[in-house]
């Protein structure tokens, strides 16, 4: 096998070669936000210097060019996660909006009050809320799969908990606090077996592994271009095409109609239904740069040398005295949160930070997972695939001198 | 290593983050207010016992980083004896002292509170030392939220 070409990758990425408090920066806070290759920054300044105008608007030259780089960027995603038709391919400001817009338009129209919709208990805030919002309106009961001390899902408990009441499940595909792959396959398999739609929230794991939705089979996958290299403020709904076609819009508007009359207006065809107003045109030209560029390292190779970094780590982690780490799944992504014994996760980053370390110290957008594991916070350290053993090193050194500066 | 955290994590934190001071709960205190950062999922229930408008005693329990630890320990030692107005007066001058709006800080006045006048440089972190101060100041106005130990 080819060596992983990660100087290469590093050398396209022009903030690591920022200098913070001094030091080389160490980026591991990737599972917040990635960093962007050149390739994408260009992309953007491309789009705004050469080919920007409103899109599906104009019959001049800069309209279509526009239009035929924001519709070419559609298909990319299309391709990449393999979806049939870009008519599924929805652009949203992110997953989470992708997943309000799931809870307004579907969870309006097919949730109704004794209803359940079944999460897991170790989502992401933007996959409980909603939820919670469409129940408080409907009436519906938001039901809870357990976890276990590893931080994966109890299966036999989720499976229990799929009734004929559940009108939606809905699961991270990868958790952003524990790291943790959920055995996708197998849920979807247990709610289709009862006919219910499926919804993945792939947010933390589309950077990480290659997804293909028809191979899934699932109904619904959101996720956001800012932890896939793309700029922030653009993401993706994927929706399997009859489900979106029956589902009704989310906001109304510019674009999203065919024929308005002060009597009634006629909705637009898929997928600019769901694309109200002027869509973020350079952004999404950005998330199909983002998706060129991983097309070229290949998301498998991605994901093995990942694997290798986060096992290189977890070795490392574990030779700390005092250093426990939450989330010790069988299946999981390059995620490393961690607790020290009486150092609060704040003081870590704090300190991790003037080494030119940036990590996460807090509670992840995961207030119920801390919760489980009884800590109010964690560190993480997330990696991406321009990140190094050596980096690795620098956060081991890192946090084994801190632990003997608090004593 | 840490040299630039010098001014953050003066010896004294780390001390009274070791050993907190005042770390109880305070079965007859008049007062009894949660304190909750959930930025960061720091908590801390704050014990005031009051004689008029004195405050005679004060503690605290919860888990928090160390400057939050510290900042809470320093709090229930220096409030001790002081009047609402006087507690209050100390709480506009640490405020302004750990956000950085006054220059030139009435050192005696703050005393030892001053070793966290670091924080200022910390955006981050400035929650994590007034939270015990906010809690405090909930305390001392909110009437209805104090306990009755009966």
């Amino acid at each position: 096998m080819r060596p992983f070409p990660v100087e290469k990758i590093r050398a396209d990425f022009p903030i690591l070669k920022e200098k913070i408090r001094n030091k080389p920066l160490v980026y591991l806070d990737n599972a917040a936000s990635c960093q962007k290759p050149q390739q994408v920054i260009d992309s953007i300044v491309h789009c705004y210097s050469h080919e920007y105008a409103n899109v599906h608007r104009g019959v001049h030259t800069l309209s279509i060019r526009a239009t035929d780089r924001y519709e070419g960027a559609r298909e990319k995603i299309q391709q990449f996660i393999n979806a049939q038709s870009t008519k599924e391919i929805i652009f949203t400001r992110g997953a989470t909006e992708a997943i309000n817009l799931v809870a307004q338009t579907f969870g309006k129209a097919n949730i109704k009050a004794g209803d359940e919709i079944l999460i897991t208990a170790m989502e992401h805030h933007s996959n409980i809320v909603p939820w919670q919002m469409l129940c408080e309106e409907t009436g519906a009961v938001l039901k809870v799969a357990p976890i276990n001390l590893q931080g994966e899902l109890i299966f036999d408990e989720f499976e229990k908990l799929i009734s004929d009441k559940t009108k939606l499940v809905s699961v991270v595909h990868m958790s952003n606090a524990l790291g943790t792959i959920n055995p996708v396959k197998d849920i979807i398999a247990a709610a289709k077996a009862k006919n219910i739609p499926v919804m993945l929230d792939g947010a933390q794991a589309i950077p990480h592994l290659a997804v293909d939705v028809q191979d899934l089979d699932c109904d619904f996958y959101v996720f956001s271009g800012h932890k896939l290299y793309a700029p922030s403020g653009i993401g993706v709904l994927y929706g399997k095409q009859a489900l979106l076609a029956a589902m009704p819009p989310y906001q109304g508007g510019g674009d999203m109609i065919r024929k308005v009359t002060f009597e009634e207006t006629e909705y637009n065809d898929l997928p600019y239904k769901f694309e109200a107003g002027t869509p973020n045109i350079a952004d999404a030209i950005g998330l199909g740069a983002a998706i060129d560029y991983l097309n070229e390292i290949g998301m498998d190779n991605i994901a093995a040398y990942e694997a290798e970094l986060l096992d290189y780590a977890t070795e490392k982690a574990l030779q700390i005295e005092g250093l426990r780490i939450i989330g010790i799944a069988a299946e999981k992504g390059a995620i490393l949160s961690f607790v020290l014994d009486k150092i609060h996760p704040h003081d870590i980053g704090t300190m991790l930070d003037s080494l030119g370390i940036a990590v996460r110290a807090g509670h992840h957008c995961a207030m119920p997972v801390m919760d489980f594991f009884e800590v109010p916070a964690t560190a993480r350290a997330s990696f991406a695939m321009y990140n190094t053993k050596e980096e690795i090193d620098v956060l081991v050194a890192g946090i084994e001198d801190l632990i003997k500066i608090f004593g | 290593m840490f040299d630039d955290l010098r001014d953050l994590y003066q010896e004294v934190i780390f001390d009274h983050n070791r050993n907190p001071r005042n770390f109880y709960v305070m079965e007859d205190a008049d007062r009894k207010v949660e304190g909750f950062n959930p930025l960061c999922g720091d908590r801390l229930t704050l014990f005031v016992k009051m004689d008029g408008d004195k405050i005679i005693d004060a503690s605290f329990q919860g888990s928090g980083c160390a400057i939050s630890t510290a900042s809470v320990s320093l709090m229930t030692d220096i409030v001790k004896g002081l009047t609402e107005v006087e507690a209050n007066k100390l709480f506009i001058q640490f405020h302004e002292m750990t956000t950085g709006k006054e220059d030139d800080i009435d050192l005696e006045a703050i005393g030892k509170l001053a070793v966290l006048a670091g924080v200022r440089e910390y955006p981050a972190r400035v929650k994590c030392a007034t939270l015990a101060w906010h809690t405090l100041d909930a305390a001392l106005k909110n009437e209805q939220e104090a306990i009755s130990t009966e």
